[in-house]
């Protein structure tokens, strides 16, 4: 349990050293989010009716830039190998590589959102529901990511495959988590089974991530 | 397996990279307390002879395994693989990159100890990424003397390394094979410890087509 909160601590500590892509996320979900009022004009009603979606996608897309890092960094300082000599078996790392980018990334995103909700005319009822959903949705993120960043992390330059690979993985979360906070925000009329789904992504993306992560690593050292 | 002390053995391994053989039908026992010498040209097949036995590399045919080790454990819980890389974070310093290795390994030693033995004490808050490929390397040597390890596996282990380097990295290989752990080393510089073998690779040979005689090659 040490060997893993020491993992798990020492990632949070690289993410936000220098080279950490943390910033670079943070700034490109800023960018998307201020630019698009000013790309669709001031139709107030528009944006209201969008701003949840606008806001999950803008933050998948700037989860996604921060997702390569997982592995590829240790993967090409020899620090993966390092990892494989030590007390926890693959899967365990990759589960804390995966938990370690939600909460050094992940969380950090979800905050930033009621701000950047402030841009789009988020509904006031929103705001709750979406801050509830983004906690509940961006785990099932960082450890479905993890797949894609374990695949890619011997290639060079692998961030548009990494993307591809993810979109389909993706899909679900953004339409059950988009689902919920619309359902929620109109009288929580049938939000529970959209958001009930999008919770149970989440539990079993926690399980079986690391798993699939874990051989997509060995392959890569083999 | 009785209270013995562990030794690797290796048989008849053939490891096959691209259309090369680089290993064909080895076979060599390594027992507690002896060291193993690999040496031989360029490509020969040092290092995958090395990640072989870490486990990181699939061999054609053969198997690896260390006797009256601990069964519950795969070879690489069990060992100590320098590499080429050194598995040093650049944005970390020095002490916390050893602090990583304690807590990560449960290392018996901690880290504010190995230091001073690897001559880092002054530079023990400077991020790795200011350290010279010689000091860089004496940190990754750190983690031998941090966490117990019967095995070690060292690739090239003196690259880098001042002539005050190789000493440590000497006595250090001296006193594990003193305490009955193996060594396992690749190297073209000569390192002087006894009691160990010499293994030489010869020039792999390329993949024999089919019907051509087998067994052919491997000098």
């Amino acid at each position: 349990m040490s060997a893993f909160l020491a993992l798990i601590a020492r990632d949070i500590r690289l993410a936000y050293a220098d080279g950490g892509a943390i910033g670079t996320a943070l700034g490109f979900y800023l960018v998307v989010v201020a630019l698009i009022p000013l790309g669709l004009g001031p139709d107030l009603n528009l944006l209201q009716r969008i701003a949840p979606g606008v806001l999950w996608v803008a933050l998948l897309l700037s989860a996604l830039l921060s997702m390569e890092r997982i592995f590829q960094n240790d993967y090409e300082d020899g620090t993966l190998e390092l990892l494989t000599t030590g007390p926890l078996p693959l899967e365990a790392v990759a589960a804390a590589k995966s938990l370690a980018h939600w909460i050094a990334a992940g969380i950090p995103l979800v905050l930033l959102s009621p701000l950047l909700g402030l841009l789009l005319n988020l509904e006031a009822d929103a705001f709750g529901p979406l801050l509830l959903t983004m906690l509940a949705g961006t785990p099932a993120v960082s450890f479905m990511g993890s797949i894609g960043a374990a695949l890619t992390c011997g290639i060079r330059r692998g961030g548009l495959l990494l993307a591809l690979l993810l979109l389909p993985l993706y899909v679900p979360i953004i339409i059950f988590a988009v689902a919920s906070v619309n359902a929620m925000s109109a009288n929580y009329e049938g939000w529970t089974s959209p958001f009930s789904i999008l919770c149970a992504m989440t539990l079993a993306s926690m399980v079986l991530a690391p798993v699939a992560s874990a051989a997509a690593l060995r392959y890569v050292i083999h | 397996m009785s209270r013995a002390e562990p030794y690797l053995s290796i048989r008849s391994l053939r490891c096959v990279r691209g259309p090369r053989v680089l290993i064909n039908d080895l076979s060599v026992e390594v027992a507690a307390g002896h060291g193993l010498i690999i040496t031989g040209p360029n490509g020969a097949g040092k290092s995958t002879l090395i990640r072989t036995i870490a486990g990181w590399f699939r061999p054609d045919r053969g198997e690896v395994s260390l006797i009256g080790g601990d069964d519950e454990k795969t070879i690489a819980e069990q060992c100590h693989v320098i590499g080429h890389l050194n598995a040093v974070k650049m944005q970390l310093s020095v002490e916390e990159n050893l602090a990583f290795i304690e807590r990560y390994f449960g290392a018996a030693l901690p880290g504010a100890a190995a230091l001073e033995r690897f001559g880092l004490g002054a530079i023990r808050r400077v991020p790795a990424a200011y350290l010279s490929a010689g000091q860089k390397r004496r940190l990754a040597l750190a983690r031998l003397v941090m966490v117990e390890r019967p095995l070690w596996l060292l690739d090239e282990p003196a690259v880098s390394l001042d002539a005050a380097g190789q000493d440590l990295l000497i006595a250090l290989i001296r006193e594990h094979l003193e305490g009955g752990g193996i060594v396992v080393a690749a190297t073209h510089t000569p390192l002087d410890f006894a009691p160990a073998a010499e293994l030489r690779l010869g020039r792999p040979v390329p993949v024999p087509t089919r019907g051509a005689p087998a067994g052919a090659g491997e000098p």
